[in-house]
């Protein structure tokens, strides 16, 4: 009935922006932080920046500098690294014992290796998977693409650790799968997968499979397809072709893919824990027991900090095939 | 323009005795309820440059792609060598293609790409490289074998390319729009390269095109695609000159069509009425029709004369008003309103530099002479 439009919201909002603009007050600090050299793209780009800065790079120098501590039984539980001695001298005490301590006791270097192996592991039988389901998915009609898509990532509306617990029911003696197999006489008795590593390489690639088939996908869809036509037509058979042509084009997307499935799956210490067994020791699952079972917040930090430094060669090299590929693409 | 022979007394097409190299038998093609390719039979001989010819959406590039392997006929045969390609996958097919887009590998060199062919087929690494370095240098490549195809320019990708389906010296190529990507000069200047390189080597050629220059350049014959069908086959001077229908005499070139009526139907001559021009047309061969049916009378602008004073010739004179001119240097356009309201549509040599050309709205004669133009009937 009224004869004004109702203005929409985007409206409202620039019409809010501008006026906020032109405020006097706002134009002088405007004025002012161009004279410091600051623009408007400059404070946009900032605030990643800075959001990286508080919730990064200060969380990362706190559990660099407690690393370098000793235990003490206070709150928070270890010592403080600066100390004002009486005479006003500035006390630094850097304890080296920390890392000496991950060194000398082989728990952590084969907790470490365990967990470069399980990681290692899981990301090639995710990528075994995920190539095939992600090129179905690829070459699917139009329709059928977006749900094949969207049931690839229906898992996520589910709580990760529900889902974890799931297979604990699925994995032990008393599992449907179990009693399907002795039925069918398969099995003469029940075999219990759980605590065992393939447990927890079942869990890992469960739980990371989306990580590896989206950028797979991606990197699939992408790949022009009269190349695999002109290979056919050179006299090259479909096999060949998907190892000279398909496999090399995609590259980036298996790069990709096994970065997001071994980064996180190093750490990883939810599905050790539930899943594995006293044997499959992974680093995750022993820095949270450093932390929590020991409290000693010290030796903790370390073991995080060793992870870290372990996992920055991998995303260089990760970052360094994705400017390859960059290049190679123009 | 049509590549002339003399040395052949008889060309393959004409001779009963000569057996096609690709015989296409009743191939039709349907996607869904689409007809790309309608109950097509074509023969191509050894050594021709055949050019498929027509709009997009023709069903040309789909017949190509038929040839090569990519598609499967619904209905029909089709043979390669006397061979029927029936179930027969692209990668064994005596056939290579040139693709529009090039589709160059673009994680291999230029060396890599065009040995492609020749590894797939086990040939040894000195021989290959031998017979890539003589394909570079035939499409003047040689230095370029390094580089990534991304690095070439867009004539030097089509080279590639070129040089890649024809390193395993297929006795058919087939290519897609092969020029379709390349600017108007470097287009003339490899227009007369493959024809010389399909002299030299003896490859039977199938082109498809939408460009009607290039086809009239590049074929042998030509074959006139509209609809998934082919409406007329023949050398580049039959379809320009002796269209057999409409559609095919305004697909190429240019042309001014009158509808008309036969009004005297004789063996060794016909007379059109045509109200659209206001007179009535001498043609100096017999049509056949049914006499008082409906026909159209082709007349191609370069073949009309322009006059001041009226020529001295009983038939085919119309008077008219100049309306607009285009002068194009080598020649110039004229658009002329005949009495009736009819626009003609006139090309005229600029043979000289005199000033006194015609000019607009000036009174003007058009003619044309009893041979000049063809009678069509649908």
């Amino acid at each position: 009935m009224s004869p004004v439009a109702q203005p929409n919201l985007g409206q409202v909002l620039s019409g809010l922006l501008q006026a906020l603009l032109g405020w006097a007050p706002v134009r002088a600090a405007q004025g002012r932080l161009k004279d410091w050299g600051v623009t408007g793209r400059m404070a946009v780009t900032a605030v990643p920046y800075l959001w990286l800065l508080v919730f990064f790079l200060v969380p990362f120098f706190i559990v660099l500098k407690i690393s370098f501590s000793s235990v003490e039984i206070a709150m928070p539980p270890f010592a403080p690294l600066i100390q004002w001695a009486d005479d006003k001298v500035m006390l630094i005490r850097l304890n080296l014992g920390n890392y000496q301590f991950l060194w000398e006791d082989e728990l952590y270097s084969s907790a470490l290796l365990n967990s470069l192996k399980m990681a290692g592991v899981s990301t090639i039988l995710a990528l075994l998977m995920g190539y095939p389901m992600a090129y179905g998915i690829a070459r699917s009609s139009r329709e059928w693409r977006n749900i094949l898509l969207m049931l690839v990532m229906l898992p996520f509306w589910t709580s990760f650790l529900l889902r974890i617990y799931a297979w604990i029911g699925l994995l032990g003696i008393n599992s449907p799968i179990n009693q399907m197999l002795l039925a069918l006489g398969l099995i003469d008795e029940p075999v219990s997968l759980l605590q065992t590593d393939w447990a927890v390489y079942i869990g890992i690639v469960y739980s990371y499979l989306p990580f590896m088939v989206l950028p797979l996908y991606t990197a699939i869809e992408k790949l022009d397809g009269t190349l695999l036509e002109a290979a056919a037509d050179l006299g090259c058979r479909p096999t060949r072709a998907f190892f000279n042509i398909t496999l090399p084009l995609t590259k980036e997307g298996i790069v990709a893919g096994c970065m997001l499935v071994f980064i996180p799956a190093t750490g990883e210490f939810v599905i050790p824990a539930l899943l594995g067994g006293p044997d499959s020791l992974m680093i995750g699952r022993v820095l949270w027991e450093e932390f929590f079972n020991n409290r000693d917040w010290p030796v903790a930090s370390a073991v995080a900090i060793l992870l870290l430094l372990l996992l920055v060669g991998p995303i260089m090299l990760y970052q360094r095939a994705q400017q390859a590929a960059g290049g190679a693409h123009r | 323009m049509a590549n002339t022979r003399p040395d052949e007394k008889l060309k393959p097409w004409q001779d009963p005795q000569a057996l096609p190299y690709v015989r296409i038998e009743r191939v039709t093609k349907r996607f869904g309820d689409f007809v790309a390719v309608n109950h097509v039979s074509l023969d191509i001989y050894q050594g021709e440059a055949f050019c498929l010819l027509g709009a997009s959406g023709c069903g040309k590039t789909t017949l190509l792609r038929m040839l090569a392997g990519f598609e499967d006929p619904c209905e029909g045969r089709l043979f390669i060598d006397g061979q029927d390609m029936t179930g027969i996958p692209p990668y064994e097919r005596p056939v290579n293609m040139m693709f529009q887009s090039y589709a160059l590998f673009p994680h291999m060199s230029v060396e890599d790409n065009v040995a492609f062919g020749l590894r797939q087929d086990g040939v040894p690494k000195a021989e290959r490289q031998e017979r890539v370095s003589e394909m570079l240098k035939l499409v003047a490549l040689d230095g370029y074998g390094k580089r990534r195809p991304q690095q070439l320019s867009g004539g030097q990708r089509q080279r590639v390319a070129l040089a890649r389906s024809l390193v395993k010296r297929p006795k058919l190529l087939l290519l897609d729009e092969p020029l379709g990507a390349l600017d108007k000069k470097l287009r003339e200047n490899t227009q007369f390269e493959l024809i010389n390189l399909q002299e030299k080597l003896g490859v039977t050629f199938v082109i498809v095109t939408h460009d009607q220059e290039e086809a009239m350049t590049l074929a042998s014959r030509i074959g006139v695609m509209n609809h998934g069908r082919i409406l007329q086959t023949g050398t580049p001077s039959d379809i320009y000159e002796y269209p057999t229908s409409k559609y095919v005499a305004d697909f190429i070139g240019s042309v001014n069509m009158f509808e008309g009526r036969l009004v005297e139907d004789e063996p060794d001559y016909v007379r059109i009425e045509s109200p659209e021009l206001g007179g009535t047309v001498f043609v100096d061969h017999g049509v056949s029709s049914a006499p008082d049916a409906k026909v159209w009378v082709a007349v191609r602008p370069e073949k009309v004369r322009l006059d001041r004073e009226r020529p001295d010739q009983p038939d085919n004179v119309f008077s008219g008003t100049v309306k607009e001119i285009a002068y194009l240097g080598d020649v110039s356009r004229y658009l002329v309103a005949l009495d009736s309201g009819k626009l003609v549509r006139v090309t005229q040599p600029n043979t000289d530099r005199r000033d006194d050309r015609v000019t607009w709205e000036e009174q003007v004669w058009v003619s044309w002479s009893p041979g000049a133009n063809v009678v069509v009937t649908q």
